[in-house]
């Protein structure tokens, strides 16, 4: 269970009219049954054109396995900057992740896309794990990952 | 210092240190198992034709992995299910699983974290300090007790599971440090205490935006041989923006997957190298022979442990328990304790005990850790100090003497020496008195006189109490009998006579040897380990106070032997001369490492005189490499007290005696051993010159006349006895 208020990183990144407009949203990840360690998530929203614009979460504290998460980190290069303040523990095998965070309106229904790349110890790395529109009529819809995510969905 | 910087580590780390290492051990064997089974790429393959045919076979590969075991998995999509294989590069079909192996992913588990997250990391992490710690304070302790870093494999003395202690450190030592050092490196790699690596390669050109060049066609993969490659990501199907990434042992680098044309690459750092090297060096991952050598060389700390805990027990044992031991600085009386064997040790815990009943506060300590400046409550300092040899300090009071000299005056609390010792040696108390007087020197205010307890004597001790209870006003009633080592019982088995024509009856007595537990074997306790030279105290009945004699076997002779001449109106010689063949004696071993010849090829020079020849005898008798031993033995008759007369001639027809030289004292001239070294002067300056150790074994009076003629003998040598003995190349066991 995690929660808290403002997300700073992205909405710093998200330099957005309306900025006052917010409200919360629970984002939830199930994991199956993969048979390994913990594992790494990250969150993060990139405009319609792909473009990376900022982080949601980072599960996952030991930065020297952030390249796993390969997507985010070519976005990224890498940086922690990118995720202080928002990170918590790996998310085990068949467990869940609850975030909830206060995201701009202007976030919903303005072709930005949530992505979750994951990666496992000794496992495959998975980029692009989920990838959902945000859009409010997506809300409380859930989608299944590639490989490691059981179903992911936002609820307003 | 450097005992204590071994001792309390190694025990509170044990338990941790020991999963450790069994866990870091049955993990070396992974990659050396890996290593033979995974299927290898032929030479010259590259990383191309691999991809082409693992493509064929699998159309939604999305990554290739090599292992550093040589080991190549693929990760494909086949119809939205994900899958994976270990892969033959010669097919590229999937051979195995490329699941993870559950037992290696607990171990490594349990190894890095005790399944405890990141607290867990940080105790593991003590655990390789404290093994850190271990390993430099341990090779320290070897190398004081070889003599020196140059005699790291000296051969060992000692009981069973202190020489097992070192055989095994002095080998693992170095790969025990190599393994906690990379450890906590990447400890401090995985909580980014150190910088981090490299960094990503930046996409130098836009991609082309076309898509479906063959792998075959991509000249970067056509370079690169399977042996380089780390990792091979495909781009997403359908995504024409995404790329080929290519990892190799040189760097990385992204692919065009419409052109096939290098977009941007970047070397490995000398950083990364230095990280990748110190994970190889931890896992054993790309060097599993190292691998499996570390985890061999962890596999003795658990054994290390064990032995270690043996050490430990058998030194405690040494010394009693005192309870209620105050801490220096809240106690009013301070006892000082300067005990070789252990027996001091006992008369300070009665008196700590006694004290303490009295109500006075106490803090009992070695005497070798003196310091004045700890002892802030102290009103009176008590010392309690045997003597080790000719005036030596005893073991725990080594350094007194100069902690003593080096204080800027003489501590606030009064002083009051007791010494113990034996009153039939010249050398009675040497070291109390040499300590009482530098104290006096010192001008160290006095409490009581210099008082002095004669083989552990329990009414001297008493008396001495009353003394002490007069000066504190207070009743003291000391009473303390000396425990005794455990005692076994030993059968006659044998006896033969000598010496009663020349009013010299003695006997050499042969016991069986007692059986001995597995536990005293491991721990080479009492009878399960000795050699000729050692001490064996016999309990005369009647008298609690042992007589103790040299042995003139080893435990590999297979029985247990001494020399006895008896004494007139002596209580235990009595006894054992009159000793029929299966009757018994009550018993108990005492080691005696001063007197040993110890290893090598150096000649020894054997000096003895009547029963004096026991030990000297034994070292003949074992000496079954041939190092020459010249043995001078003096008697009064050839005809009645020759003793070992009847195996001499034997020992040197097959080697184990080089030169026997006789002197016999009863007869027109009388000629004594000292003598018979005068007749050999030459000779005997030529051995010593050469590196030659003696040893003199006898009477009080044989020895001083040995060592007077051996000055002599000397002399123009420019050595003399004391050099000799400064260099631990003469040595004495007088009675």
């Amino acid at each position: 269970m995690k929660s808290l208020l403002a997300t700073l990183a992205l909405i710093t990144a998200l330099t957005l009219p309306g900025l006052a407009m917010a409200r919360p949203v629970t984002l939830t990840t199930t994991l199956n049954s993969y048979g390994g360690d913990g594992a790494y998530l990250a969150l993060y929203v990139t405009d319609a054109s792909g473009a990376y614009m900022g982080s949601l979460w980072m599960a996952g504290t030991k930065s020297k396995y952030y390249e796993h998460l390969t997507d985010w980190y070519r976005a990224t290069g890498g940086d922690t900057a990118q995720v202080n303040g928002i990170t918590g523990a790996s998310v085990g095998a068949g467990r869940s992740l609850e975030i909830t965070l206060d995201l701009a309106d202007a976030l919903f229904d303005a072709g930005y896309t949530l992505h979750i790349d994951a990666a496992v110890e000794d496992m495959r790395d998975s980029p692009g794990e989920v990838a959902v529109p945000l859009t409010t009529t997506g809300a409380g819809m859930a989608t299944t990952g590639r490989r490691y995510v059981a179903s992911f969905a936002y609820d307003m | 210092m450097i005992r204590a910087l071994h001792r309390w580590p190694g025990l509170l780390a044990l338990a941790l240190i020991t999963v450790l290492t069994l866990s870091g051990a049955a993990l070396s064997v992974f990659p050396a198992a890996e290593r033979l089974t995974a299927p290898q790429a032929a030479t010259g393959l590259t990383v191309a034709a691999l991809a082409a045919r693992i493509q064929a076979v699998y159309p939604g590969v999305e990554q290739i992995r090599r292992a550093p075991s040589g080991r190549i998995t693929a990760y494909w999509f086949d119809q939205g299910a994900p899958g994976a294989a270990v892969i033959d590069p010669a097919t590229g079909q999937g051979v195995a699983s490329a699941d993870p192996n559950q037992t290696q992913r607990w171990l490594t588990n349990l190894h890095r974290s005790l399944f405890l997250g990141d607290g867990g990391r940080i105790a593991m992490a003590v655990g390789a300090v404290a093994m850190l710690v271990l390993s430099f304070s341990g090779a320290m302790l070897v190398a004081r007790r070889a003599g020196g870093w140059r005699h790291w494999f000296a051969a060992l003395r000692g009981p069973l599971a202190g020489r097992l202690h070192v055989e095994i450190a002095r080998v693992a030592v170095v790969g025990l440090v190599l393994s906690s050092t990379t450890a906590l490196w990447m400890t401090a790699s995985t909580f980014d205490l150190l910088p981090s690596g490299g960094t990503a390669p930046a996409l130098a050109v836009e991609v082309s935006g076309e898509t479906g060049v063959a792998l075959m066609m991509m000249p970067t993969l056509g370079d690169t041989p399977v042996a380089d490659l780390r990792e091979l990501s495909f781009p997403y199907p359908g995504d024409a923006t995404d790329v080929f990434t290519l990892k190799t042992d040189r760097g990385s680098g992204y692919l065009d997957q419409g052109t096939g044309a290098l977009l941007g690459w970047s070397d490995l750092t000398g950083w990364e190298h230095v990280f990748e090297t110190i994970y190889m060096l931890h896992t054993g991952q790309g060097a599993a022979t190292l691998g499996l050598v570390l985890g061999i060389m962890a596999l003795g700390v658990p054994v290390m442990g064990g032995t270690g805990v043996l050490i430990w027990l058998a030194g405690r044992r040494g010394r009693p328990r005192i309870r209620g031991n105050l801490a220096a600085g809240r106690a009013e009386t301070i006892l000082l304790v300067g005990s070789e064997g252990g027996s001091t040790w006992g008369f300070a815990a009665a008196l700590h005990a006694a004290l303490s009943r009295a109500g006075q506060s106490v803090h009992a300590a070695p005497m070798s850790t003196l310091t004045p400046d700890r002892y802030t409550r102290a009103r009176r300092i008590i010392v309690l100090a045997a003597t080790y040899g000719n005036g030596d300090a005893p073991t725990s009071a080594k350094g007194f003497l100069d902690r003593l000299a080096n204080l800027d005056r003489a501590p606030e609390a009064a002083l009051a020496v007791l010494g113990f010792g034996d009153r039939s040696f010249p050398t009675y108390c040497a070291f109390a008195k040499a300590m009482s007087e530098a104290a006096r020197a010192k001008g160290w205010s006095e409490l009581l006189p210099l008082d002095t307890i004669d083989r552990q004597s329990s009414q001297d001790f008493a008396r001495w109490g009353r003394t002490l209870g007069q000066a504190l006003g207070i009743d003291l009633e000391l009473a303390h009998q000396p425990g005794l080592p455990t005692t076994e019982t030993l059968t006659l088995i044998s006896r033969r006579d000598y010496g009663a024509e020349v009013q010299a009856p003695t006997a050499i007595l042969r016991f069986a040897l007692p059986n001995a537990t597995l536990w005293q074997r491991l721990r080479g306790a009492g009878f399960a380990r000795f050699t000729a030279g050692d001490l064996i105290g016999i309990l005369p009945e009647g008298s609690p106070v042992p007589r103790l004699y040299s042995l003139a076997s080893a435990r590999r002779d297979g029985f247990v032997e001494i020399v006895v001449k008896k004494q007139p109106g002596g209580l235990c010689s009595g006894q054992l001369t009159a000793l029929e063949p299966g009757q018994t004696v009550t018993a108990f071993l005492r080691r005696n490492p001063g007197f040993q010849p110890g290893k090598g090829r150096a000649p020894l020079i054997l000096i003895g005189a009547g029963t004096g020849i026991g030990p000297l005898a034994g070292f003949v008798r074992g000496n079954t490499r041939h190092r020459p031993i010249h043995l001078f033995f003096g008697m009064r008759h050839p005809d009645s007290d020759f003793l070992y007369g009847e195996e001499m001639p034997i020992w040197q027809d097959d080697g184990r005696l080089a030169r026997l030289v006789t002197a016999v004292s009863r007869g027109a001239r009388p000629h004594y051993v000292q003598d018979a070294l005068r007749g050999e002067a030459v000779e005997v300056a030529r051995l010593i010159r050469d590196g030659a150790r003696v040893m003199v074994c006898g009477g009080r009076d044989m020895a001083a006349g040995v060592a007077e003629a051996l000055a002599e003998i000397l002399a123009p040598t420019g050595l003399s006895p004391a050099v000799l003995k400064a260099e631990g190349r003469y040595v004495e066991d007088v009675y």
